[in-house]
């Protein structure tokens, strides 16, 4: 795992610092609070609905067992005991006080984190496919190119004062985990007909109040030229982008507006120039930080234990269906240890769950841990024979539900709950169709489904490419829910079309049993997914078991 | 004939806390929406806005919310207003654990 150089441990000292006085000086009147807005932003310290909210950056999702402990230690000690993993693998503490920022800005230095550009108009935390460094299909580990954008992107001079937030997220797979297609940078790794690896570069994606599907300007970027082609593309956007308004200075406007293949013109013309710049540095540096993300030293030891327990224990057979992954080593397997308990907070974790799934990865996985953009925490090498009691310590703590990749391994955001942007709550959405459909226990026979939450428009919550994606409004001063199908955030990105009139906060959970059975009704066998049924028979079905049940009821 | 004015509380945030606090006649910030003083005329809610505003070392974020007379004063109209009173729904915290009894 890549550690801090003196030169990220002596800036992020300093930013403490800096901010420590800012916020003396907030407190003792010398700053407004219009002065210091800005000021906390940048330090990722949000005002919610309820209290402070601070969100901390997850380089890439990866986290050491001891930056785990200490997010434990922070959410107990100043905090209510819990964080929240958000879909942009940072973490969120929802009650933190003011005067006690400082000291915890200073905790996260202790183990080599920060919230430095977790909020506003820069380039965001870089993420970064969860599998990354252990996935079969993968091409090579993307993790030692998104720390050398890190680098490369934290406190850039030029690119503070960006037009508006900028997020880069990275795949070094072909089959995309990393909804890299909605990003304003989504960078996917291929390989060209020569076999040397490389990038797919996608620019513009983007979801909010305008959603839109990232457009390819390179089908091929050799992978020594990421970081002038990156900077290129920042260089061309902080010229273009609008800033006369806040609705059209995202990216995806300006690729839309400028037309691909403009801003492709613009993108190469400033990359020729930049490329001499850069002479050779990028490399040198990415030489070195490879070194950080050696994979680690695999065990090489008999499975037959596993596969006795998987074929006799029902429960342990379950979990292993859902929640593992394939590893490139036979021997090993990714796990995804879900954050979805049925009724629970997706993506909330207990101060003691932390404390137990760091243990547990120096215990059986090599002392690496990954959060997912779909809020839930990875083990990604774990050794098959110790699946079994990795899997009893984890039920123990309430952490051992079989649902990844099903209906309630849903993807919420904050909603009304906490966010003072919302329009809707969403976690009670969330928990209600977890709670609802496991006491139907219909999710295993729906099979993989991802459904996907956001309290208003921004579309945090990414519902746009939820295969149903819940979209919370408020109608006239009553919360109301508009349902979107066949969104897609894979390699294949689609953006859902709606369904029609939204249903009311009591309606929603029913309305989507509605679509699920009719689903059931019409697939052809049960291994077509929902997706692919969807894909086959269009919208017209589902409309008419929406909304014609509907009209019967009213009528009756 | 002008327009009825929908009745208004002035509500903030703590600047230390992040609490929801409410303005009272006397000038108090209490943490219960009824404690407010609910506002009738227009002219009385701008300058009761700008009071709260000059407190930049006790609250931040001040705004004028809609809210009705109810048997123990005032409350709130909108859901978002409501779920200000209490904290979220997915947690005892915030408010309806703090202030309980
Ligand atoms: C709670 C405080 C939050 C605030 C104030 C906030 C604010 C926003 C805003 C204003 C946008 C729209 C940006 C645009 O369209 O230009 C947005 C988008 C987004 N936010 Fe948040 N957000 C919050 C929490 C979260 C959380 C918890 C997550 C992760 C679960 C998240 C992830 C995202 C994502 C993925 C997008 C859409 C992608 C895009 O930028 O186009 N945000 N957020
Ligand atoms: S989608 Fe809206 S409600 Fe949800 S976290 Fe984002 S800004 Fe808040």
């Amino acid at each position: 795992m890549y550690s801090y150089s003196d030169f990220d441990e002596a800036f992020v000292r300093a930013r403490v610092a800096q901010f420590s006085q800012q916020v003396e000086r907030r407190l003792d009147g010398s700053l407004t609070e219009d002065e210091f807005r800005p000021l906390r932003l940048m330090n990722g310290l949000y005002l919610q609905l309820h209290a402070y909210m601070l969100r901390v950056a997850i380089p890439y999702g990866s986290l050491s067992p001891r930056q785990m402990r200490q997010l434990a230690y922070i959410a107990d000690t100043w905090d209510k005991g819990y964080g929240h993993f958000t879909t942009r693998q940072n973490i969120q503490f929802n009650w933190p006080k003011l005067p006690d920022v400082p000291a915890i800005l200073s905790a996260l230095a202790d183990v080599q984190m920060h919230a430095i550009q977790t909020s506003g108009n820069c380039v965001r935390n870089v993420t970064a496919d969860h599998f990354a460094g252990a996935a079969a299909d993968e091409i090579a580990d993307p993790r030692p190119y998104a720390e050398l954008l890190r680098q490369w992107s934290t406190d850039h001079p030029e690119f503070q004062f960006l037009p508006r937030k900028f997020k880069i997220a990275i795949t070094g797979s072909p089959n995309d985990r990393a909804v890299t297609k909605a990003h304003d940078i989504g960078l996917r790794m291929v390989r060209n007909a020569a076999g040397e690896p490389g990038f797919e570069v996608i620019v513009g994606g983007g979801l909010g109040r305008t959603p839109m599907i990232g457009v390819t300007v390179r089908d091929f970027l050799p992978e020594a030229d990421l970081l002038p082609y990156v900077e290129a593309i920042l260089s061309v956007y902080n010229a273009l982008g609008r800033r006369d308004n806040k609705y059209k200075a995202r990216i995806k406007i300006t690729v839309h507006e400028t037309g691909r293949e403009a801003i492709t013109e613009m993108i190469e013309a400033r990359f020729a120039e930049l490329r001499a710049q850069f002479g050779g540095a990028d490399r040198k540096l990415l030489a070195e930080i490879r070194e950080a993300f050696a994979p680690p030293a695999f065990r090489n030891a008999p499975t037959d234990a596993y596969d006795a327990f998987y074929k006799a224990d029902p429960v342990f057979r379950a979990w292993a269906d859902t929640n593992l992954t394939r590893h490139r080593n036979d021997q090993y397997a990714i796990v995804t240890i879900s954050l979805k308990a049925h009724g629970q907070t997706p993506g909330d974790a207990t101060s003691d769950q932390m404390r137990l799934i760091a243990d547990l990865a120096e215990r059986y996985g090599h002392s690496d841990l990954r959060i997912s953009h779909e809020q839930n925490v990875i083990l990604p090498h774990v050794h098959k024979s110790d699946l079994p009691a990795l899997h009893a310590a984890l039920v123990k703590a309430g952490l051992g539900t079989a649902n990844v990749g099903l209906l309630s391994d849903i993807i919420a955001c904050p909603g009304m709950d906490y966010c003072a942007l919302a329009t809707a709550r969403s976690i009670p959405v969330a928990q209600e169709l977890a709670t609802h459909f496991e006491a139907l226990k219909l999710e295993h026979e729906i099979g993989p489904l991802k459904i996907k939450i956001s309290g208003c428009i921004n579309a945090c919550g990414h519902h746009h490419v939820g295969h149903i994606g819940i979209l919370g409004l408020d109608r006239a001063g009553v919360e109301n829910y508009q349902i979107t199908l066949g969104g897609d955030g894979t390699e294949d990105a689609v953006i859902g079309e709606k369904t029609g009139p939204g249903f009311a906060y009591d309606e929603i959970v029913p309305a989507i049993e509605r679509i699920l059975r009719a689903y059931l009704d019409l697939r052809l066998e049960p291994s077509e997914t929902f997706l692919q049924a969807f894909r086959r028979v269009g919208m017209e079905p589902f409309k008419a078991a929406l909304y014609e049940a509907e009209g019967e009821r009213n009528a009756a | 004939m002008s327009r009825r004015f929908t009745p208004k509380v002035v509500t903030a945030n703590l600047l230390r806390e992040g609490d929801v606090v409410y303005l009272t006649a006397d000038d108090r910030w209490s943490p219960f929406h009824h404690e407010a003083e609910l506002i009738e005329d227009e002219a009385h809610a701008q300058m009761r806005l700008l009071h709260a505003n000059a407190q930049k070392l006790v609250v931040v974020g001040a705004y004028l919310a809609d809210a009705r007379p109810g048997p123990n004063g005032p409350e709130p109209t909108h859901f978002r207003e409501v779920f200000r009173t209490r904290g979220p729904s997915n947690y005892p915290h915030g408010k309806q654990a703090d202030l309980a009894n």
